[in-house]
């Protein structure tokens, strides 16, 4: 390729949720998408192109990896939130017949129920069960404290040396007393909380390693195939180049599964110890223990308005846990500008373990404990809670999309005043709000390779965890070179390809899709300048479409898309793409009403409907950024109703680690859910997995308080908080 | 730790846990009798009743054996035979996917509670993890490759990938299966139906919705033969 201009621009990148801007070189390339409205594949329904592997059960998760002679690794993990390791005798498990590796010099001391102790390789899963039973473990049991509140007592047991209390300092800016004190204000004053939450990826956390010499090849379920690869080479002490990491399909991650984690590493080991594949997959248990969760938080608010309804004043003190080191914290306040703002949150040291990004990290938290306090408020001051956002949110995307929804709920027939219904069931509406970065950034690095006899592939080093990356990877491509989708094979979920990014923030569609384009659009110049003077035009006048090269240059001349590859030559075309910021966009703006129905005798909220409207600039793949809507809104929904993380104060012990007792919404749970795709003319792509799960049990929460007139201060809504706060238990 | 499989010394003492035989023998029954129990709703309760019985009968029948070591199972998986050496803890779900290859059917909570490794066993949908493979012989067992015929998709898998009713895909071949039971016996289900059937099955990327459009758009092909 010719030596490309570049120029510096500053951007924004988003990590786990944490958007930071940046300055950074980029290639200065005119590049636009142009209207979906000419084109086949860009901003259709395009069913994804691994449909068929998945339905089929074809599809190899890293779960479904057998290689001849593979062994199988399990863990043995602590049954105390917080112990010494005195001595660890796994004598008795290495003679098992059949146990092949045995690992031990893990930790001196565990911090939570579930923290890797030992780990062992045997021929079969269940020989490696039975192995772990023969591993007797010395422990001196340590003070503990699993509850946040328990924590920050002063009493507590210290469970770092620097305490159980950090942070704490006040954001400040405006005069919030005085704010507060104006004769012409409203004060509302209450306390919100959320519960932590578990991930609950379907297909556990884990890995297969096979060692070929010096080179690790691992199978791994995850969201970044190259920060496996760098926890791996990092922790094994062996160079980057020489780890490849593999991950065709995997079933789910929401934040979780970024880096390789203990059970990699102790994976890659007991390979290499035992000179034999290993795969180790976490048992549902330890996956419900062991790996991270969204944490939970308390706020406790001040809000105030003046009487017209103008937001004021904001005062909040929040705190939660993220077990030892994590933070929880939470952007507030959110979405709504508010002039005197004071914050002040406290993280907690618990016994826990520690918690992981979840899909939005921290946001829906704060949608719930804004969104609540924003009805609370407008309860207070008699103004209809959608009028008090429209007269508080300037943006103006959320503006028209705040009419649109409420036109398709129905708003007006919501209760004028909440709980006025009548009656043993009764009906409530409810809405609040999301906003996300959404943004992209530099760094993956794209191949498209046109061959001789036509044959098209891309290949990129991205993952694709559900979200239809592979499918609009191999769409871009298409578009550009007049294809069916089905000619192109997009190759991605292997290192051996070119660099991508991990998979989180909702960045993967606004780094991936301009660079793929990139790419394409170089592919298309080369094969452009083959075929010119066959075709005896200018390149500038032949176009790619319908799988054809057509010439239109006074006469019409063309060559189907196979006759003209055969003048490429027997190198065909190679081309690499890089990121061009003119082709991504940021800043995504959402709005989501609920319908309930609350029985008043028995507490049950019943989710009727939700109209989700969501803006993600331009639009590639319409049925996969629908299908991220209905996902969000289902885990939003499961967030308001369904989930929460129990712990034992007296054991540490976490109650719930499994899929029965750690309650997810079923078939019978779901609403109607009325997608609505706001149609916002960037022109650009924006990433958009995150925020439809922001809103949704914040509306929730507003629904039912509207249906009841009382409100539900801390999630999930079960029927004993419901019928607490009607006054009947 | 020498290689040796094939004789094994008697296991020791599974003192903290409820074994994981012991804890099928007791908990395997109710449920498939839970399973059953749902689908009898839908589908013909006479024959479901009969089912339970023989259920019973022969879970009653693998308590009276103490079985140590291997054992040799034939299974009759897709329409073919199988015959396989099992450890007789061994469960349906891990016979089938470690030892004959047929990973589509998933293994998630590994304990009856999500559905992913939903199999069917002479036609009605079971949890595959909740039921030993030596249990398992004599029945006909279909997992979710059987469905497509060459390139030649199920319906229903066509619908599943037309209505995008994926994500991950994790759970995809359980639901299928549970909604494949459903046609077979009802062709034309009602909404409700179609979410009853799958009322076992738990999905976290949030699909469900498309599931349902899936599963009355595949009622609709198979009546108007394609």
């Amino acid at each position: 390729m010719p030596q490309q201009r570049t120029k510096r621009i500053k951007t924004t990148i988003t990590v786990n949720g944490e958007t930071q801007e940046v300055e950074i070189e980029v290639p200065d390339i005119e590049a636009a998408w142009g209207d979906p409205a000419n084109m086949r594949w860009l901003g259709k329904r395009i069913p994804r192109v691994d449909g068929a592997d998945k339905v089929t059960g074809r599809a190899k998760y890293t779960y479904d990896i057998q290689l001849p002679g593979m062994l199988y690794a399990k863990i043995l993990r602590s049954p105390y939130p917080h112990a010494r390791i005195r001595s660890i005798d796994a004598s008795e498990a290495e003679k098992l017949p059949g146990v092949k590796a045995v690992i031990t010099d893990l930790t001196r001391e565990v911090n939570y129920v579930g923290e890797e102790v030992a780990a062992v390789a045997a021929v079969s899963e269940e020989i490696a069960r039975d192995a772990l039973k023969r591993i007797k473990v010395d422990y001196e049991p340590l003070p503990f404290v699993v509850d946040p509140e328990t924590a920050r007592e002063p009493s507590a047991p210290r469970v770092t040396q620097q305490g159980n209390v950090r942070g704490g300092n006040p954001q400040e800016r405006g005069d919030v007393d005085s704010a507060l004190s104006r004769s012409d204000v409203v004060v509302h004053e209450a306390t919100y909380s959320v519960p932590p939450r578990s991930h609950c990826c379907l297909e556990p956390h884990g890995l297969v390693c096979q060692w070929q010499g010096d080179k690790l090849i691992a199978w791994a379920s995850t969201q970044g195939i190259f920060s496996v690869r760098d926890e791996l080479a990092g922790a094994l002490g062996i160079p980057q180049g020489n780890v490849r990491v593999i991950c065709e399909h995997m079933g789910g991650g929401f934040g979780s599964k970024f880096g390789a984690g203990v059970e990699g590493v102790l994976c890659a080991r007991l390979a290499k110890m035992a000179n034999a594949p290993v795969k180790l997959m976490l048992e549902r248990e330890e996956e419900q223990l062991a790996s991270g969760y969204g944490p939970g938080v308390t706020a406790k608010v001040k809000i105030a308005a003046t009487r017209d309804g103008q937001l004021i004043a904001w005062d909040s003190e929040t705190h939660g846990t993220g077990g030892l080191w994590g933070s929880a914290s939470v952007p507030l306040p959110y979405i709504y500008p508010v002039a005197n703002v004071r914050t002040r949150h406290f993280d907690i040291s618990t016994n826990i373990g520690a918690s992981a990004a979840l899909r939005a990290p921290g946001h829906p938290q704060a949608s719930f404990i804004m969104e609540s306090a924003m009805d609370d408020l407008a309860h207070k001051l008699g103004i209809d809670p959608l009028e008090f956002r429209l007269k508080n949110d300037p943006n103006r995307v959320r503006q028209a999309e705040y009419r649109l929804g409420a036109e398709r709920i129905g708003w007006q027939r919501r209760n004028r005043v909440a709980g006025e219904g009548r009656g043993t069931v009764r009906r409530g509406l409810g809405m609040a709000s999301a906003v996300w970065g959404g943004g992209g950034g530099a760094g993956s690095r794209p191949t498209v390779r046109i061959a001789p006899d036509g044959s098209v592939e891309v290949r990129l080093g991205t993952q694709d965890l559900g979200t239809g990356t592979r499918t609009y990877v191999a769409a871009i491509v298409a578009e550009e070179l007049g294809l069916d989708v089905k000619q192109v094979k997009a190759l991605i979920g292997d290192t051996d390809y070119g660099y991508s990014g991990a998979s989180g923030g909702s960045t993967t569609a606004a780094s991936v899709a301009p660079a793929v384009k990139m790419a394409a659009m170089g592919a298309k110049e080369r094969l452009l300048a083959a075929v010119s003077q066959r075709l005896q035009a200018n390149p500038a006048n032949i176009v790619l479409a319908d799988g054809k090269v057509i010439a239109r240059n006074g006469v019409e001349r063309s060559l189907t898309w196979k006759q003209a590859c055969a003048l490429l030559g027997k190198e065909g075309i190679e081309v690499q793409g890089e990121w061009n910021p003119n082709l991504q966009g940021s800043g995504v703006a959402g709005c989501q009403f609920a319908e309930v129905e609350v029985d008043t005798e028995t507490g049950k909220v019943r989710v009727v409907k939700i109209v989700a409207v969501q803006d993600c600039g331009l639009v590639i793949n319409q049925l996969a950024v629908e299908s991220q809507v209905y996902g969000g809104v289902i885990q939003g929904l499961a967030m308001a109703l369904h989930e929460q993380r129990l712990y034992d104060e007296q054991t540490g012990r976490m109650l719930n680690p499994n899929l029965e007792e750690y309650k997810l919404p079923g078939s019978l749970d779901m609403p109607e859910i009325d997608v609505v795709l706001y149609d916002n003319p960037t022109g650009r792509v924006s990433g958009v997995g995150e925020p439809p799960v922001i809103p949704t049990a914040a509306a929730i929460g507003n629904a039912v308080f509207n249906a009841i007139g009382k409100r539900v201060h801390s999630l999930p809504i079960t029927p004993a908080k419901v019928l607490e706060a009607l006054g009947k238990v | 730790m020498e290689d040796d499989r094939k004789n094994l010394p008697p296991e020791p003492p599974e003192d903290v846990n409820t074994s994981r035989r012991t804890f099928l023998r007791n908990l395997g029954v109710s449920t498939a009798l839970a399973s059953l129990l749902s689908s009898g709703a839908v589908l013909e309760e006479r024959r479901a009743r009969k089912a339970q019985a023989e259920t019973l009968q022969h879970a009653s029948q693998a308590q009276s054996a103490e079985i140590r070591g291997k054992s040799r199972i034939t299974l009759n998986v897709n329409g073919a035979a199988h015959t396989l050496e099992v450890e007789t803890r061994v469960t349906l779900l891990d016979a089938l996917r470690d030892q004959l290859g047929f990973t589509g059917t998933k293994r998630v909570c590994d304990r009856g509670s999500c559905g992913a490794c939903t199999v069917l066993l002479d036609g009605k949908p079971v949890y595959s993890c909740s039921m030993l493979a030596v249990d398992a012989q004599g029945r006909r067992i279909e997992t979710v490759e059987s469905l497509a015929q060459g390139e030649q998709l199920h319906p229903l898998q066509q619908a599943f990938i037309e209505r995008d009713a994926l994500m991950c895909g994790f759970c995809t071949p359980g639901f299928i299966m549970s909604l494949k039971a459903l046609l077979d016996q009802v062709p034309r289900p009602t909404l409700e139906q179609a979410k009853q059937a799958c009322a076992g099955n738990v999905c976290r990327c949030g699909t469900y919705n498309r599931i349902f459009e899936a599963a009355m758009e595949a009622s609709r092909r198979m009546r108007s033969g394609g």
